[in-house]
């Protein structure tokens, strides 16, 4: 531990699921995440860990709601119409207060889509998804190390909030090889969920039964319950608030909103642009829900700034959220690709320059 | 005699929903007295089905989880996979495990999972007002076949135990009734027994439970005893169909 391995992304996270005290998956293959399901079948019997490939990414969503609610650390990977099945369960899984670690190695969609990367399925994980009012933690790394560390931070934080946690990666974070090290500190143990978790009343040594549910059939108990998530949800907002600025002391013109391999590209084209004496701010959103509505809002309005501009690899999601933020103080526009073809640093300049 | 009709520690004091007639109560009490003579009361966690039992974790006195419609399988397998050592029941209804829910319980069975499914099969979807099942009888008039179930669209009715014996993995299954005492008895040793299968953790085992639902049969009690004997029994036919041996 503390010392730098090349891994790639898939495994890595596998393996920071482990390292941050999870022994427990389930999962379905899908491109282009398999190999986490892989790497942990091996994985998983070394360190007396469970390992369970399901049937269907529904019956997967189920197992770990059923794990969870008995009080064990439990995670599952996947990729985008493996989520959508999932979401079934997400909704129950947050309604019944379960801590899960979802991971979604975005590809391209709508439907079967392609297997590139993409950042297609923002709505999806931020607004929904599935049934009911209800949101996830949505934390999205920008390199093999950060998605270790977001896997390693996502448990404690899941059971924190004793809500449904989702890191939302693409397929350039999956396959990507970079060295990583798993920090020691963010090995956490699992809290004592005695207080709700269907762990057997002999567990806790209680004659006090604990039951794992999302029905409320009284309305005035349902709008409480609805009122109790959403404080968690505003808890959040307080709390959990993650992103990078970029280039922000200087007298940008324009400001990028950017996640994920996205604002990789993007940072090197400020890099470029900056060398040519045109300066461009990023702010780019680690967590996705929570959205840095502050940052992204006091970044716009900056006084040098005449422009902000949120780059996806979808068309259009995330910038909903930036015009929310920026309130009509400056234009918002939106670039954006999908199929799996990543902008190049060249292109997003020549969008970014041709904003002025 | 009064011994007799104390109630088991594992059964709550709260009067049930269950319309009068119906056998979800009979059978709610013989799981609790068989975790009561086991018991595994402080082990035990049970899972609620979407049907007319959803709410069956206000009967028991231990603790439970509730299912989406059909996944009561699935979280089981959840639970057992983390927790081998906590007892394990599904309860699921006709609607819940063999229409929406049929993945879920033949990968749980093949994949020999050591929990138990208590499978209420009254061929009706009961709670949502007695819509056609996937084990309605032909030509069984429900809310959804109103001229009677008609095998030439819908097929002919699933047996559940026949279907998840034909699978090669090592399984307790078996089918009884509730309607009379007689046969009460024997579905109460039936429970027992796959509750101590599960605690060799030696396999699945399941329990088929034929069940009434007078209310959506629109029968008397008294009717739906004698139309299940009659009708249900003949197709639906009592027995064990597999051991672990
Ligand atoms: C995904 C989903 N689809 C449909 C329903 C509506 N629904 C609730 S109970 C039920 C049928 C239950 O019937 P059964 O499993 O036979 O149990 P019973 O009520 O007869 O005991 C249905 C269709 C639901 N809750 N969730
Ligand atoms: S509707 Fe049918 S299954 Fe439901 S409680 Fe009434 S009799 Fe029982």
């Amino acid at each position: 531990m503390g010392k730098k391995v090349l891994m790639k992304g898939n495994e890595a996270i596998g393996e920071a699921a482990i390292r941050a005290g999870c022994l427990n998956y389930f999962a379905y293959p899908i491109t282009p995440q398999s190999e986490v399901a892989e790497y942990l079948s091996r994985r998983m019997p070394e360190v007396g860990g469970v390992f369970v490939q399901g049937e269907s990414e529904v019956a997967v969503s189920y197992m770990l709601f059923g794990a969870a609610g008995c009080g064990e650390r439990v995670f599952t990977t996947s990729s985008s119409p493996g989520i959508s099945l999932m979401s079934e369960g997400i909704s129950y899984v947050a309604g019944a207060q379960c801590p899960v670690v979802f991971v979604n190695i975005i590809r391209g969609g709508p439907g079967l889509g392609g297997i590139l990367p993409s950042q297609g399925d923002y709505f999806q994980a931020t607004k929904g998804g599935g049934h009911g009012d209800y949101r996830m933690l949505v934390m999205a790394p920008a390199s093999v190390q950060e998605a270790v560390e977001m896997v390693m931070m996502a448990f404690p934080l899941a059971e924190k909030y004793r809500n449904p946690i989702m890191l939302l990666g693409d397929g350039l974070i999956g396959q990507m090889m970079e060295p990583v090290e798993f920090p020691d500190h963010l090995r956490t143990e699992p809290t004592n969920k005695d207080a709700w978790a269907t762990n057997g009343m002999d567990t806790r040594k209680s004659s006090k039964p604990n039951i794992v549910k999302s029905l409320y059939l009284d309305p005035k108990q349902l709008n409480d319950h609805n009122l109790l998530l959403k404080s968690k949800y505003e808890q959040m907002k307080r709390e959990e608030i993650r992103y990078e600025p970029y280039n922000t002391d200087s007298d940008y013109k324009v400001l990028i909103v950017s996640y994920g391999t996205m604002s990789r590209v993007c940072r090197t084209a400020i890099d470029n642009m900056k060398a040519e004496g045109f300066e461009v701010g990023m702010v780019r959103p680690q967590t996705l829900f929570p959205f840095p509505e502050k940052a992204v809002h006091d970044a716009a309005v900056k006084e040098s700034c005449k422009v902000v501009i949120s780059i996806e690899m979808s068309m259009g999601q995330m910038v909903e959220d930036v015009d929310r933020c920026v309130k009509g103080k400056r234009p918002v526009e939106w670039y954006g690709k999908c199929g799996g073809d990543v902008p190049t640093p060249e292109e997003v300049m020549g969008v970014v320059k041709a904003l002025i | 005699m009064g011994k007799t009709f104390k109630r088991p520690e594992a059964l709550s004091e709260n009067h049930t929903h269950y319309c009068p007639g119906c056998t979800h109560g009979v059978i709610h009490r013989l799981i609790a007295e068989v975790i009561d003579e086991l018991g595994i009361r402080g082990r035990m966690v049970g899972i609620a089905p979407v049907g007319c039992a959803v709410l069956a974790y206000n009967y028991f006195t231990f603790d439970f989880q509730e299912a989406a419609h059909g996944r009561a399988p699935a979280m089981a397998t959840g639970i057992k996979r983390v927790r081998p050592d906590l007892m394990v029941f599904t309860y699921q209804g006709d609607g819940d495990l063999a229409s929406i829910g049929m993945g879920e319980i033949i990968h749980a069975a093949n994949r020999g999972e050591k929990f138990t499914t208590i499978f209420v099969n009254n061929t009706v979807y009961g709670m949502t007002g007695g819509q056609m099942a996937p084990t309605t009888m032909p030509g069984q008039r429900t809310t959804t076949s109103p001229f009677g179930r008609n095998v030439e669209d819908c097929g002919m009715p699933i047996r559940m135990a026949e279907l998840l014996s034909s699978l090669a993995t090592p399984a307790y299954i078996t089918r009884q009734t509730v309607i009379k005492p007689k046969y009460i008895v024997k579905t109460k040793k039936a429970i027992k027994q796959a509750f101590a299968y599960q605690m060799e953790r030696k396999c699945f085992s399941f329990v088929e439970v034929v069940s009434t639902c007078p209310t959506n049969w629109g029968m008397t009690p008294v009717e739906a005893v004698k139309w299940t004997e009659e009708t249900l029994l003949s197709y639906y036919k009592l027995g064990e169909y597999k051991k672990p041996e």
